[in-house]
């Protein structure tokens, strides 16, 4: 069975040969336009002018569009309504597209673009959070809360209490691929896109409302994605109905792809937030009352900002079980790109806030974090699974150890979802010891003590990631297959790939199947004319909806062919069995082409569609209550550093992952999300600094100077394993979602470096993110006192 | 211009090429060779990366800021070549294959050329060779794993081949004095040209360039291709001096200071990245002008004599007076850098590079320290920083505060504190000024501590 093995990357061999096409790189007809936007260069204001003459003289261009020349409405927000294509009258942000250049060549159509001259009655931008409270200016009415418990009595009551606040960076996704579209005209003014998004349905509704047609005049289609990590969930809708309204207007091809500099200033980033804390404890560090306020930074559009705030409250706890807490959120809107999706989704900000009040509690009792961390866990579950697993969200089993229970025996998230898959406490034991976190920490306070200029620094952090979208419709999938007479098989469904290798664990789950070597399987494009209406890949749930599917679709197929063998063989249909390439049938033994062959010649259907709902969750996000996660995954890390206390450089000397996948439908796979999500998270909490001017302009807006991991930055020793336990929850073949939790593995290291600054004096250095050099010097000034 | 080159093999003859179109947008645009990818345009994500193999070598360079005429008569190896022609994989796309080192595949074309060069060439450290390619997929283990697992086996016959038969392509004719692009095979021819076009845009390595041309749209005007003056390549020993010609590369830089001043050496690994050395010379890296190069504060901590040409008549200055302020250097249109020379002295100097990222980033400050000691007495100090001031400056107060005095932290103290008269540095999206400020004294502190034997250097450290 091919599940579970450690596969390649189905793309693998043309990865390597330059052979695998994105959309850049297909071949394109005749006449193709490009197309580039014309950006703003004020961050508020009203337009009063656009003189573009210069712009349409300019060598190659065909013609020049603004907000005025469009026909139909094209708005490009995936929410709100609240985002034109071209500004319409005044500019929220610097980078924000103004008029569309239409050219004969990428650059002729880069270099008219630079030409625009523009009158902007410019008014005072909003960038900052205490500027965006001040003018109230945020998403929905005030701030949402979220509470469980009296967290304002309880803190009253606590023994000791501690205040601090922390600066939670955003992120650039530097996907290698910027964002790319290619629309071609079709009969009757129907549109074939190819688009690199996580969301083709979402591009296929755009585009249709922008050239004026229902959603079956226009079809979407994605092979893959140079990287997407959330940047491609709702970004992409600008270039795609640049393209289609452009193809529409001209009668050509168009093609568009963002220059890195401007995808850096056009697209939305990860949300930078400032997390408050006001937390009581006891001696041992057990958290008797936790008051939360987040503060995010949106941007100007509302964009996917309302749910990313949710998740960051719904992982405001991580892995800890809070008996009274409240959290306030904020969703302030700036005159800053629109911030949008980023694995994690809010949840990495959300658990970073908690990390720094573990720390600050630690540091204050002058004990090991981990200890901390330890007393407060939610409790394991230990017994075996039990249908309430799958059944009904409540579950009244009685955590193992009995303690931080509430009243009626259930532990609860601060969303009052019952946690009934807690491993994090025997995961947590297996990482320390594995690594030799007690001995290591000794031996480096020693090493500490006789160094004067450099420091080392450790700390395991844990994860508890919930799996599902939190806007419980959006998780649902459809796959679509067909055997052919021949015996091989087309597999299709709404799933997209970004690099995280989700074609190939599907691939994988249909293999198994039908009893077929995976080469038996050819995996095709996600195509919005295959799978109508799906939802972006995105929140983790690519395998565990997508596998579903297309598993459903696969036994569909194959219980008919069982059915018709059965009958042919005088038999029943579970005396068939596939496997190995060839079907037993009792004592008899066919290859599947024959199976299929003969199928067709008694027209069986060998074709059919999966579909799939995540069952059991419901939440309702105003109130703060339900169970919006089918369950959780979990995972620690511990990372080690060494800083120099003279310039606050630094480097990762070591760290050593253990991770829940469930029973992983392909480890190599996991074992790359693992790696790969741990160094984007670290290097999000160090070295990624996403720098402002007082004017609203971006100033890192290049790989030349935001700085995203390097070869070398990835830790000297780099030790993965993933836990070996099937779900609790029925998902396919037991697997976990792998995708975004690994992100938050990297909070060791920004919490390592911490615990390293901290050894440079007795005081808290607050240690805030990004972890740059000077931000890590200024925290070791703090800590000398 | 007209140019021949070899292209996988494949000679490729092209006439009246716009001097400033870039290979990458040739291969993609014009040749539909679609596996050579455009990350960033700026030469710092290396996706776009090919081989380049020449009378000196094969290396990997950056196809988007590397003009048409810069590839002249050299063999051109892209990601489509890299496999044998029967279409058989390399050993490092087998072992990238078998490691899982590509995930979304966008940056592997780039890292497979990279690390093809690597493997041609012998070379085994892996980070170094491998700094100039991002990957945001796969946090670069399983690529190491990959590269470490291709070391040992053979290097592919037609890449051998390649790096044992340069091609004897036709090369293009010298252009008459009038032409506005121009590739002189030498210094001489250069130097009249110069004359005649005293406005002109001299490309040396077009890592600078480059983005003149990518993200600025600037016009050039008239231009001038340096890269077949050998004779303005190369580094020369006397008893008493090391002269390197204006065309030398960081690479061959790095090979050649690294017995004299290994901390210098040291630096020029992290400079930029391997694809960025192999193309930057020496002589752009002083004559650009930049307040943040990391040449000329090592350089003028050595006490470097600049040597500029302006068609016959040559002068030479001390290399900190070449800088007169932000964007402003001592020099005449129509004059070019022709080589920088030192005196050989005994290696007392440390050179600090600071930056946001380890390798391949820009520094915020570089600092290098020339102390020389008589017993425990400090007789001489040439401390000049990079990123402090509009130009690369000596810190003259911090110098004077330490000179007669004994080598103690005292002193080193008192010379941080002097040094607030020497720099008003700049906040910027690098850093702060203040923390310019103190790092910049901090670096004393840690040349101090480094010459007591105290481990500062967190390279040394493992877990």
């Amino acid at each position: 069975m091919s599940v579970a093995k450690p596969l390649p990357h189905d793309a693998a061999h043309l990865h390597v040969t330059g052979a695998a096409r994105y959309v850049d790189d297909i071949p394109t007809p005749r006449g193709t336009l490009h197309l580039a936007f014309g950006l703003s260069a004020v961050a508020r204001g009203t337009i009063t002018a656009m003189n573009l003459e210069k712009v349409k003289a300019a060598p190659g261009v065909i013609a020049v569009l603004t907000a005025d020349d469009l026909e139909h409405d094209c708005d490009v927000s995936p929410s709100n309504h609240d985002e034109p294509l071209l500004a319409n009258g005044t500019v929220h942000h610097i980078g924000q597209p103004l008029f569309l250049v239409i050219a004969t060549s990428h650059l002729a159509a880069r270099h008219a673009a630079r030409m625009g001259d523009i009158d902007i009655s410019a008014e005072t931008p909003i960038l900052t959070i205490e500027t965006a409270l001040a003018a109230e200016s945020r998403f929905e009415d005030g701030p949402r809360i979220y509470q469980k418990g009296d967290a304002p009595a309880a803190l009253q009551a606590a023994p000791s209490r501690l205040q601090g606040s922390i600066d939670i960076g955003g992120q650039e996704h530097f996907y290698l691929e910027g964002q790319a579209a290619l629309a071609l005209p079709q009969d009757n003014g129907d549109m074939a896109v190819h688009s690199s998004t996580q969301h083709p349905t979402e591009i296929q509704h755009k585009v249709a409302h922008a050239i004026g047609k229902p959603m079956h005049a226009v079809r979407v289609e994605t092979r893959r994605m140079g990287g997407g990590f959330g940047g491609k969930e709702s970004q992409g809708n600008a270039l795609a109905v640049a393209c289609a309204v452009a193809a529409t207007t001209t009668g050509q091809p168009c093609k568009m792809r963002y220059d890195r500099d401007d995808d850096m200033i056009v697209t939305g980033k990860r949300h930078d937030f400032r997390i408050a804390y006001d937390v009581g404890f006891d001696d041992q560090g057990r958290i008797q009352a936790l008051d939360f306020i987040q503060y995010a930074r949106c941007g100007w559009a509302m964009d996917l900002s309302l749910p990313v705030a949710d998740r960051a409250m719904l992982h405001a706890d991580n892995a800890y079980n809070l008996d009274h807490i409240r959290i306030t959120s904020h969703r302030l809107k700036t005159n800053t790109q629109s911030a949008t999706a980023f694995r994690g989704f809010g949840g990495p900000q959300g658990v970073v806030g908690i990390e720094k009040v573990m720390d600050h509690i630690a540091h204050h009792l002058g004990v090991d974090p981990l200890a901390v961390r330890r007393i407060n866990y939610y409790a394991d579950i230990t017994e075996p699974p039990t249908v309430a697993d799958t059944g009904t969200a409540i579950d009244n089993r009685t955590p193992s150890n009995g303690i931080h229970v509430s009243s009626d025996g259930i532990q609860t998230t601060p969303y009052h979802q019952p946690v009934t898959d807690c491993i994090i406490n025997a995961l947590t034991d297996k990482l320390a010891q594995t690594s030799d976190y007690e001995d290591r920490r000794a031996a480096i306070a020693k090493w500490n003590a006789e160094q004067p200029i450099l420091k080392r620094g450790i700390a395991l952090t844990p994860v508890k990631f919930g799996i599902s979208f939190t806007l419980t419709h959006l998780n649902q999938a459809g796959a679509l297959v067909h055997v052919y007479q021949d015996g091989s098989v087309h597999l299709n469904h709404g799933g997209t790939e970004m690099g995280q290798g989700l074609f190939q664990k599907v691939a994988q789950v249909a293999a198994s199947r039908f009893g077929l070597p995976l080469e038996a399987i050819k995996i095709t494009a996600t195509d919005t004319a295959k799978v109508p209406n799906t939802s972006a890949t995105a929140a983790s749930s690519g395998s565990d909806l997508n596998g579903m599917a297309a598993k459903i679709a696969c036994d569909t197929i194959r219980d008919r062919m069982a059915e018709h063998l059965a009958e042919k063989y005088q038999t029943t249909a579970e005396n068939v069995t596939f496997k190995d390439g060839s079907i037993e049938i009792g004592a008899d033994k066919i290859t599947f082409a024959e199976a299929a062959a003969s199928a067709y010649q008694n027209r069986i259907s060998l074709s059919a569609t999966g579909f799939y709902k995540t069952p059991d969750i419901e939440w309702d996000r105003i109130k703060g209550r339900g169970r919006p996660f089918y369950y959780f995954a979990y995972g620690a890390s511990v990372t080690e550093v060494v800083i120099d206390t003279l310039t606050g450089e630094n480097r990762i000397l070591r760290t050593d992952i253990l991770h829940d996948a469930g029973a992983s439908l392909n480890p190599a796979l996991d074992i790359g999300q693992l790696e790969g999500g741990y160094v984007q998270g670290a290097g999000w909490l160090t070295t990624e600094e996403l720098i402002w001017d007082d004017k609203g302009a971006l100033k890192t807006h290049a790989p030349s100077t935001y700085k995203i991991p390097a070869c070398s930055d990835r830790p000297d020793v780099f030790n993965v394993a993933l836990w070996d336990a099937p779900n609790r929850v029925d998902t396919i073949y037991k697997s976990k979602a792998v995708g975004e939790p690994p992100l938050m593995l990297g909070i060791s290291a920004w919490l390592a470096l911490s615990d390293a600054v901290n050894a440079c004096g007795g005081n808290y250095g607050d240690l805030q993110t990004p972890a740059t050099a000077e931000t890590i010097l200024s925290a070791c000034q703090k800590a000398r006192g | 211009m007209d140019i021949a080159f070899l292209l996988n093999g494949e000679s490729v003859s092209l006439t009246d090429v716009t001097p400033t179109t870039t290979l990458l947008d040739w291969l993609r645009e014009e040749r539909g060779l679609t596996g050579t990818k455009e990350g960033c345009n700026e030469g710092d994500c290396g996706a776009c990366s090919v081989m380049i193999t020449d009378d000196s070598g094969s290396r990997a360079l950056n196809g988007c800021i590397l003009f048409l005429p810069q590839i002249n008569g050299k063999h051109v190896t892209t990601v489509e070549g890299i496999s044998t022609p029967d279409g058989s994989l390399h050993p490092v796309q087998h072992s990238m294959i078998n490691h899982h080192g590509s995930q979304c595949g966008f940056c592997t074309p780039g890292f497979v050329v990279s690390m093809a060069a690597a493997h041609l060439n012998g070379a085994t450290d892996h980070d170094v060779q491998l700094a100039g390619n991002l990957c945001r997929c796969t946090g670069y283990a399983p690529i190491i794993r990959a590269a470490k697992e291709a070391e040992d086996r053979p290097v592919p016959d037609h890449l051998l081949f390649l790096a044992k038969n340069i091609p004897a392509i036709q090369k293009s004719q010298t252009e008459p004095l009038n032409s506005k692009a121009f590739q002189p095979r030498n210094s001489d021819a250069l130097a009249d040209w110069y004359v005649a076009n005293p406005n002109a845009t001299l490309i040396a390595g077009a890592t600078d360039v480059g983005l003149w041309v990518t993200k600025q749209f600037r016009d050039l005007g008239a231009v001038a291709f340096l890269n077949q003056c050998g004779d303005l390549r190369g580094v020369t020993e006397t008893s008493d001096k090391i002269r390197i010609g204006a065309m030398t590369s960081l690479s061959d830089l790095e090979t050649a200071i690294e017995p004299h001043h290994p901390s210098f050496a040291a630096m020029i690994r992290r400079y930029a990245s391997v694809q960025v050395r192999n193309a930057a010379t020496i002589g752009g890296n002083i004559a650009n002008g930049s307040p943040i190069g990391d040449g000329p504060p090592a350089l003028i901590a050595l006490n470097a004599t600049l040597h500029l040409r302006y068609g016959d008549t040559r002068r030479s200055l001390p290399l900190e007076d070449f800088f007169l302020d932000y964007g402003k250097q001592d020099r005449q249109p129509g004059e070019f850098v022709e080589a920088i020379s030192f005196p050989k002295q005994a290696d007392d100097l440390r050179c600090y590079k600071l930056s946001k990222r380890f390798d391949q980033d820009i520094s915020a400050v570089c600092g290098c320290l020339n102390i020389t000691r008589d017993g425990d007495i400090i007789t001489a100090a040439r401390l000049a920083y990079g990123g402090m001031a509009g130009t690369p400056k000596r810190a003259s107060a911090a110098e004077t505060a330490m000179i007669g005095q004994s080598f103690s932290e005292i002193t080193i103290r008192g010379a941080m504190a002097a040094m607030v008269d020497d720099f008003q540095p700049l906040s910027d999206m690098r850093a702060s000024a203040s923390y310019r400020m103190q790092a910049a004294q901090n670096m004393l502190l840690r040349y101090l501590h480094e010459a007591n034997g105290t481990t500062t250097d967190l390279m040394e450290v493992t877990a």
